[in-house]
């Protein structure tokens, strides 16, 4: 009997245990939503965590834009730093050093000169096809750099003295002519590459053209073939740098192709600090082959340089080509091409 | 001057979008353009908060100190504005704008965004108040007749708030006081730096 009346009891807890638990269970929630209803959610702790994190708070959205779906996205500011401080400074720095540079530099060392003096003989540097391929990619560089610095210090040098009007027109244009023009550059950089490279490879006479200082900065011509060291230099910053600049302005000139806005703005940075640095080699480059040096810009201009010139400054490339007799004897008679 | 401010009320907020439907309305903006949008954020899950967002017209606003043309100005009133006569359409402002709120009437590609757009806290733009060419460039200027804009005006639950910033402030905090909680006000540390506490 005694033992019946336990049994009972204990069924009767058995039963009603996961009852009371479920009760409880019910129970414990709704309590919790009397001081915190729907969860607990801190838009300032959020956005603190955020802006530390450098995430993004984004959600669920019914228009069909869904980029719009982002509700606070703080890496703008990192962006904007870049941009108004980093940039400005980075981009003033190369352009104006590269150019205060330059000028010390032709105050100092003057214009490089042909040692032996013009000897009225030429020998063809560049053909027609080099020549032009090589303009394309200058002229077209040029606009995009001068386009592209105005959008960086153009509102600080040049509003203040067209005014906003004429600023605007001017930048406008500037922006397109800024994304057409990347198609000739970049299919300039391409035909470069596959004119020039097999000159341009390092060899172990750059390593000696460097010891020696160039010809520019030391005395004396050290050996070299078709390209010395520096033009190799030259070669690669603009092949390298040039690919890597287009295919950072393509994610640029197609938004949201792919990319978000993170994306982009990091597109934006890779772009503007090569492009900035490129302006400061290419600085460098103009320099040497226009006022820098006698004779040089013959190469480019007229294609045929005087031999003398091209004895002192690529004098295993100019035994080459002499061997195989391409030298026209009457000064600026036209050679036919090296090839 | 009044420093004028919005400030959502996530937990009033029942994404009804009103505000935005009232805004394209009010101002006829163009498809694809979208000046203010309710985001959810947490959806279907403990701690969902609808959110109306658009243009917080901030201090020191990052659209404004990246323009290249220096388009934006800033009202007496603290409104941020831009002039779309001088906008070149690059985008930046987009890129440096921490509530994605400037907006471009064309996709975009070879950079023909078309003019910046972006809410303008009903207060038109540079050109002469309530002129025709004021409405189609940046829509109806309110504020020139002593109003506030309609997205919050019309706000169905109150949810959303528009006025001098010290003044919605204190609305919040006596809400919060009185029934108990309340999930502050969004994006006012990134727009100004500072919380609705205080």
């Amino acid at each position: 009997m005694r033992a019946l009346r336990f049994l009972s009891l204990a069924l009767a807890l058995s039963v009603a245990a996961p009852l009371l638990a479920l009760a409880l269970g019910v129970s414990a929630p709704a309590l919790a939503q009397q001081g915190t209803p729907r969860g607990v959610v801190s838009a300032e702790d959020l956005e603190a965590a955020t802006l530390r994190q450098g995430g993004i708070i984004s959600g669920r959205i019914t228009i069909p834009d869904a980029a719009q779906g982002n509700l606070i996205q703080p890496e703008g500011k990192a962006w904007r730093d870049f941009h108004n401080v980093t940039l400005a400074w980075v981009g003033g720095i190369a352009v104006l050093g590269m150019l205060g540079v330059l000028i010390m530099f032709y105050m100092t060392r003057g214009k490089v000169m042909v040692n032996g003096g013009m000897s009225g003989r030429t020998i063809t540097r560049f053909n027609l096809l080099e020549r032009a391929n090589h303009w394309m990619v200058a002229g077209s560089f040029i606009v995009l750099g001068l386009t592209g610095l105005n959008l960086t210090f153009g509102r600080h040098v040049l509003l203040p003295v067209v005014g906003p009007y004429t600023f605007t027109a001017i930048s406008e244009w500037g922006k397109i002519a800024h994304n057409y023009l990347s198609f000739p550059f970049t299919l300039g950089i391409v035909v470069m590459l596959l004119l020039w490279a097999k000159d341009n490879i390092p060899g172990r006479l750059d390593i000696e053209w460097f010891k020696k200082g160039g010809g520019i900065v030391g005395k004396g011509h050290p050996d070299s073939k078709r390209f010395n060291a520096g033009q190799k230099m030259i070669f690669w910053i603009t092949v390298l740098g040039g690919a890597a600049v287009a295919v950072s302005g393509y994610l640029l000139i197609f938004p949201f192709q792919g990319t978000d806005v993170a994306d982009m703005q990091l597109a934006h940075i890779i772009h503007a600090l090569i492009s900035v640095l490129m302006i400061a080699a290419i600085l460098g480059h103009i320099y040497i082959g226009s006022v820098g040096m006698e004779g040089a810009f013959d190469a480019m201009g007229s294609g045929q340089v005087d031999v003398n010139w091209a004895k002192e400054h690529h004098n295993l490339w100019t035994a080459e080509q002499l061997a195989k007799g391409g030298v026209s004897g009457a000064p600026g008679a036209q050679a036919k091409p090296a090839e | 001057m009044a420093r004028m401010k919005f400030l959502c009320d996530a937990d009033r907020c029942i994404e009804c979008n009103a505000c935005v439907t009232a805004c394209k309305n009010e101002h006829e903006v163009p498809w694809g353009i979208n000046r203010r949008r309710v985001v959810t954020i947490n959806d279907g899950k403990p701690g969902e908060r609808s959110i109306s967002m658009a243009c917080m017209h901030c201090t020191d606003a990052p659209c404004a100190a990246v323009c290249p043309v220096s388009c934006f100005y800033t009202t007496a009133d603290a409104i941020v504005l831009h002039d779309k006569d001088l906008c070149i359409g690059c985008g930046y402002c987009f890129f440096a704008c921490p509530f994605g709120a400037p907006q471009y009437p064309r996709v975009g590609n070879f950079g023909g965004r078309g003019k910046m757009d972006k809410c303008t806290y009903c207060a038109g733009g540079p050109q002469e108040d309530n002129s025709r060419v004021e409405y189609t460039q940046y829509g109806a200027n309110r504020i020139a007749e002593g109003k506030l804009p309609l997205c919050a005006e019309m706000c169905s639950t109150k949810a959303l708030l528009a006025g001098d910033g010290d003044m919605i402030a204190t609305i919040y905090r006596e809400r919060v006081q009185k029934r108990g909680y309340g999930s502050g006000a969004w994006g006012w540390r990134t727009a100004y730096r500072m919380t609705v506490a205080g």
